[in-house]
């Protein structure tokens, strides 16, 4: 299946990525030849199988467990901060949200 | 020189060398051959030396208490060390201090184990030959001009050049098995949910594990041994007993049933390859094993199913990347989602955004069922492929890699043939059984081959056992020669 340039422009912005017009060309190239070759699996009937899922692989998950829901100490306000590229009183700050 | 824990637990107890003075010394190897070996991105000479002078007077109470005491480990850059810089081989996490230290990471020194440094990867872990990197390449020491294989290509470099005894990694679709397979040393995949994640910057995380590489078996038993079990912050970290994997090498795999899948031998494989897997497969028969060919029929589509899955999860995993609350952000956008787009577009490199890209639309409306439902339903009949071929055989035995190491740049404008050379590794991953990578010897260009042994769930005991009998055959046959 062909992958147009406009559909690359569609997946890009799904994925909130701005690509250049070079990488829109490359892609569209290259992701064409991925799903072309993925395709095969259209060979298998897989009507009679269920979706493979990590909970029900019961061979594989044979005691995973969960912990108790209790509140625990955190990494505070302070630590969760120290990487933001812009932090401001207490807070993450960004660029405005609505319009532009 | 290749090191061993028992050799340098064993110059500590004689008194012929203190910690500080063997962790000083693989620090300035490291540090000589980063230039041209480009495996650390980040090198702990400080910490590590502070360390190690806390215990030099102590070691030998700490060697009886702690199974890696003063031994030098490095830690692959997608494992969360605070106070220690983790990039991920990307630019988007190139100042990225964690705020806290990975589950394996912090096991290790607890085990007494001397953190060095932080190994260079594929960006994210996404590639097979850490060309991806956005720090440069990393250089096979057999010869400069291959990679190393990927993404653990630092981790496994560094073993290789006897830098450390131990280093981990983390293996989505081969990622310790191939770099292992591709410089000569051993690598182990663990069962999916024998090791926590926590801690380990997420790729595909259905797929994901982290184990440990090493030049020998017995020190990845080791190593396995201090990082494996049950942790409270990894609800798929499997609550199974964890048994004395180093106790338990014996060597004998007398009656032991190896499997052979003719779908692992067939079109693609390197003839040199082949050669050298089948003459070690013959070797194992020699000591004992018995021979029974099993079928992987469904084989052929596993690189199909685990691109579709891998790239899925990527995509989701991914979106965290965002400029907000840590990392790199883009400098002047107007409005957020400009600050979004332009932050992951200089922040990410070409593999990384193509996967996001392959990911993004597997998964999106229209597309669902025709890819990412039917490759969850493909994988299910990969899973089945194993469960009744393991009713067959105790452990399975393939190449790694159909083809010895591969020129640096040979493949960088074909996405496509690098995810074909993971055929032999990502049907592992998506079945999550544990598999090791054990070297079985060397090309005409004496570039190394590896072994692939896979187990049962849960069962890496009988796997190591396997490949400890086999590297003691190795051992014998390489001295009579």
């Amino acid at each position: 299946m062909p992958i147009t340039q406009t559909e690359v422009e569609k997946i890009a912005d799904l994925a909130n990525l701005e690509l250049t017009a070079e990488e829109k060309n490359s892609f569209s190239i290259q992701l064409a030849a991925i799903v072309e070759y993925i395709d095969q699996l259209n060979e298998l009937d897989t009507s009679a199988v269920e979706p493979w899922q990590q909970l029900s692989a019961g061979e594989m998950i044979t005691s995973y467990t969960t912990r108790e829901d209790r509140v625990e100490v955190g990494l505070g306000q302070e630590k969760a901060l120290d990487q933001a590229p812009d932090p401001d009183e207490g807070q993450f700050r960004v660029p405005r949200v609505i319009g532009g | 020189m290749r090191f061993t824990v028992e050799g340098l637990h064993r110059l500590y107890l004689s008194g012929e060398a203190k910690p500080s003075e063997i962790v000083r010394a693989a620090l300035d190897r490291i540090e000589n051959d980063n230039q041209r070996l480009n495996a650390y991105l980040t090198i702990n000479r400080e910490g590590a030396i502070d360390r190690a002078t806390s215990i030099d007077a102590a070691i030998r109470n700490e060697i009886s208490q702690r199974p890696l005491a003063g031994i030098p480990v490095a830690v692959k850059d997608n494992l969360c060390t605070e106070g220690l810089r983790t990039t991920c081989g990307s630019r988007i996490l190139e100042d990225y201090f964690p705020p806290y230290t990975a589950t394996v990471v912090k096991r290790l020194e607890e085990a007494g184990a001397i953190i060095v440094g932080k190994t260079n990867l594929d960006e994210f872990a996404m590639g097979s030959s850490t060309e991806n990197s956005a720090f440069g390449p990393v250089h096979n020491p057999h010869s400069e001009e291959y990679v190393p294989g990927g993404s653990s290509g630092g981790s496994a470099v560094t073993v290789a050049a006897g830098h450390v005894p131990l280093a981990l990694g983390s293996d989505t679709g081969g990622s310790i098995r191939q770099p292992a397979s591709f410089c000569g040393v051993v690598g182990l995949k663990p069962t999916y949910g024998r090791v926590s994640r926590f801690g380990l910057v997420a790729f595909a995380s259905s797929l994901d594990q982290i184990g440990p590489l090493a030049t020998n078996v017995k020190d990845v038993a080791r190593i396995l041994q201090v990082i494996a079990g049950h942790d409270r912050y990894d609800s798929t970290s499997a609550n199974v007993t964890v048994p004395n994997y180093a106790n338990g090498l014996t060597g004998n795999i007398e009656g032991m049933r190896i499997g052979l899948p003719p779908e692992c031998f067939g079109k693609g494989l390197d003839p040199e390859v082949r050669e050298k897997v089948e003459a070690a497969i013959r070797r194992m028969e020699k000591r004992g094993a018995q021979i029974v060919e099993i079928s992987l029929p469904h084989t052929k589509y596993a690189i199909a199913v685990y691109y579709i899955i891998a790239t899925a999860e990527a995509s989701s995993n991914l979106a965290r990347f965002d400029g907000v609350r840590y990392g790199f952000r883009a400098e002047e956008a107007r409005t957020l989602s400009e600050m979004y787009r332009r932050t992951r577009e200089l922040g990410f490199g070409a593999e990384v955004k193509r996967r996001i890209m392959l990911g993004t639309f597997v998964l999106s409306s229209g597309y669902y069922d025709a890819y990412y439902e039917k490759a969850q339903r493909v994988r299910r009949m990969l899973v089945n492929d194993f469960t009744a071929a393991f009713k067959k055989c105790d452990v399975i035995a393939t190449p790694t890699a159909p083809t010895p190491p591969f020129k640096i740049g040979e493949k960088a404008d074909n996405p496509l043939a690098m995810y074909l050379g993971d055929i032999y590794t990502v049907t592992i991953n998506l079945a999550g059984v544990p598999a090791i990578s054990i070297p079985c010897g060397n090309s005409s260009s004496a570039l190394p081959i590896g072994l692939q042994l896979i187990g049962n769930h849960f069962d890496e005991m009988r796997l190591l056992n396997t490949a400890y009998a086999f590297e003691q055959e190795e051992g014998l046959r390489n001295r009579r020669k």
